[in-house]
């Protein structure tokens, strides 16, 4: 089966052909541009943030005999005793996860409370008055932008040493992300139901429980677990200045080089971190097959 | 006038058709028993879901020695702080934090760079389309968790074993945990391409290099690249507080501050920071809606 390939006429294909390249040189130029841009910025930032490439060179031999130092001496014969020297602390270290996972906990639920009380005030489509839309949404922004450790340094000095500042420190940063994402998702829910409450006479608070609740709900939830998801994450350094947690032992043990002790802190930190995040992923997916159901 | 004149009417309406439903709330009730019978099942997962998670925050303020006395105490002390911080003032060192500051966007600029550099390549061998082999993919997969699972400050700690204190280990520190992050958010972009680019490309007779190039890499490259801004963006604020442990950055002028109640000197740098914040979002917002036009997503 022959198949005549149509060829266009010798002057209508150069035009084409110096369009292309015309189109293409410009995408071209403006790459290299991009290009050139990033590398200034990466000179610039190198310069400002001190790099040094020979150290890293020089040392980066370090970092491989730092991960060995780490590793336990498996070397006695008996797996489990060298696995309980290991882990000689381990009832310690457990209790300081558990205590962990609560300041996460209590710091998520905390902040989803208050920002679920924030955020119908701060969504477009529900706010009655525009000042205290925007106020919410200042507040919001502030509370989100001050990173939680920086609100636990100071909460430890108000508050003592101890969980309850990095409890408190979390649940602000929480208010602040969650308020955010939970106006987002009321801004996209479907106004049919409100409109038809506020027909029968509801007022807001009703409008809200009966038409707005139902569709964010497992939309709130499901933010809410993401968000516990990052708060074990955060909370597990909260320690590093004094807030609670297993972030205490793990900057002692690192600052006083016990080597073994760093291994096996961290291991289990990474451990508790991935379990959480594969449950809370379970649990979302069933919520929003819910959404899906409903 | 005119207007509350409808509103008025407007109410009556709204009034009596409440006052008729309300009337015939019987009579509604035995027609759409549906819309008023909640299932077993589903009232009682509406109390025990709740009481459960109350109970185990009860339970929990218990064990982290929550205490009244202690919250009221830390709240009027706040308050004093909060007096202390008025009005806030740099006190002569004005250039020593815009240099801090520098530092700090240096910091997050260059870590974001070496790890959406070094996550790119790696990224593919987790993508399913582009390995088809289980064992690569799910396995890069998982190395990708375990990096992403340890916090930003704690791989700094790992990295000032290395390379000293100072802004270098802040920028291997972040490198490294946003290479966790990066390479997972990639993997997931070059999945969700369409095939027929790909498929375009070999049916011409490219080779597996060619189909990647020219047929994945032009459309995940927007997407990638909104991503690194906005990882630019939250970076700025991880890096502010990697000064905490040492690593370079404002954070150890913002610790020793608050440490030793310097609080108007602490209140204009929190005020210099947000602004930095608040300058690179609104660029980094901009760069980012250029890059993938006006698309809800990402």
């Amino acid at each position: 089966m022959a198949t005549a390939i149509p060829v266009l006429p010798e002057p209508q294909a150069r035009a084409l052909a110096s369009a292309y390249a015309a189109a293409v040189s410009v995408r071209r130029c403006r790459g290299a541009a991009v290009l050139v841009t990033i590398i200034l910025l990466a000179l610039v930032s190198g310069w400002l943030a001190d790099v040094r490439p020979v150290t890293l060179v020089a040392k980066i031999g370090n970092f491989g005999s730092f991960i060995g130092r780490t590793i336990p001496d498996f070397s006695s014969g008996n797996v489990l005793a060298d696995l309980r020297a290991w882990y000689w602390n381990f009832p310690d270290w457990l209790g300081l996860l558990g205590q962990t996972i609560l300041i996460a906990y209590l710091g998520t639920l905390m902040g989803a409370v208050v920002a679920f009380a924030l955020c119908f005030i701060a969504s477009a489509n529900l706010a009655r008055s525009r000042w205290s839309r925007v106020g919410a949404r200042r507040l919001l922004e502030f509370c989100r932008t001050v990173p939680d450790i920086v609100f636990a340094l100071i909460f430890v000095i108000a508050f003592g040493l101890g969980p309850m500042a990095g409890v408190f420190a979390l649940a602000i940063h929480t208010t602040g992300a969650l308020g955010k994402l939970f106006a987002e998702v009321v801004e996209n829910i479907d106004m049919k139901p409100v409109e038809g409450l506020q027909a029968t006479g509801a007022s807001w608070v009703q409008t809200v429980r009966y038409g707005v609740l139902p569709q964010v709900a497992p939309g709130f939830a499901s933010y809410a677990l993401l968000r516990f998801e990052i708060n074990v994450r955060g909370a597990g350094v909260m320690g590093f200045v004094g807030a609670g947690g297993i972030g205490q032992e793990f900057l002692v043990a690192i600052r006083n080089f016990y080597y073994s002790d760093v291994s096996a802190i961290l291991l289990m930190i990474i451990a508790t971190v991935i379990v959480i995040d594969l449950v809370t992923e379970q649990v979302r997916h069933r919520l929003i097959g819910f959404e899906g159901a409903r | 006038m005119s207007e509350t004149v409808t509103t008025a009417a407007e109410d009556t309406g709204r009034g009596r058709l409440a006052a008729a439903a309300r009337a015939d709330l019987a009579g509604l009730k035995a027609r759409h028993p549906d819309a008023f019978r909640l299932s077993p099942k589903n009232r009682a997962l509406a109390i025990l879901v709740p009481l459960a998670i109350i109970a185990v925050a009860f339970g929990a303020m218990v064990a982290l020695d929550f205490s009244l006395f202690r919250i009221l105490n830390g709240l009027s002390r706040l308050g004093r702080f909060a007096v202390l911080m008025m009005p806030p003032a740099p006190e002569g060192r004005f250039f020593v934090f815009l240099s801090a500051l520098g530092e700090t966007l240096g910091i997050a600029f260059l870590g974001t760079l070496t790890a959406a550099l070094l996550a790119f390549p790696v990224a593919f061998l987790a993508a399913r389309n582009v390995i088809p082999n289980i064992f690569v993919h799910f396995g890069t997969r998982r190395a990708f968790d375990v990096i992403r699972s340890v916090d930003t400050l704690i791989w700094a700690l790992l990295w000032i074993n290395v390379v000293g204190l100072g802004p270098f280990a802040g920028v291997l520190a972040i490198a490294c945990s946003d290479f966790g992050s990066f390479g997972k958010l990639f993997s997931e972009a070059i999945e969700a391409t369409d095939g027929k680019a790909t498929e375009g490309v070999a049916a011409s007779g490219g080779s597996r290099l060619h189909q990647v190039r020219f047929g994945l890499v032009p459309g995940v490259l927007p997407v990638i690249a909104s991503q690194v801004l906005y990882y630019f963006e939250s970076n700025t604020r991880s890096a502010t507080i990697i000064g905490i442990v040492g690593a370079g950055g404002v954070g150890i002028y913002l610790t020793e501050l608050i440490r030793v109640l310097e609080l108007q000197q602490v209140a204009f740098l929190i005020l210099m920071i947000l602004v930095t914040v608040a300058i690179i979002d609104f660029i980094s917002t901009r760069l980012r809606l250029a890059i993938i036009g006006n698309k809800k997503f990402v």
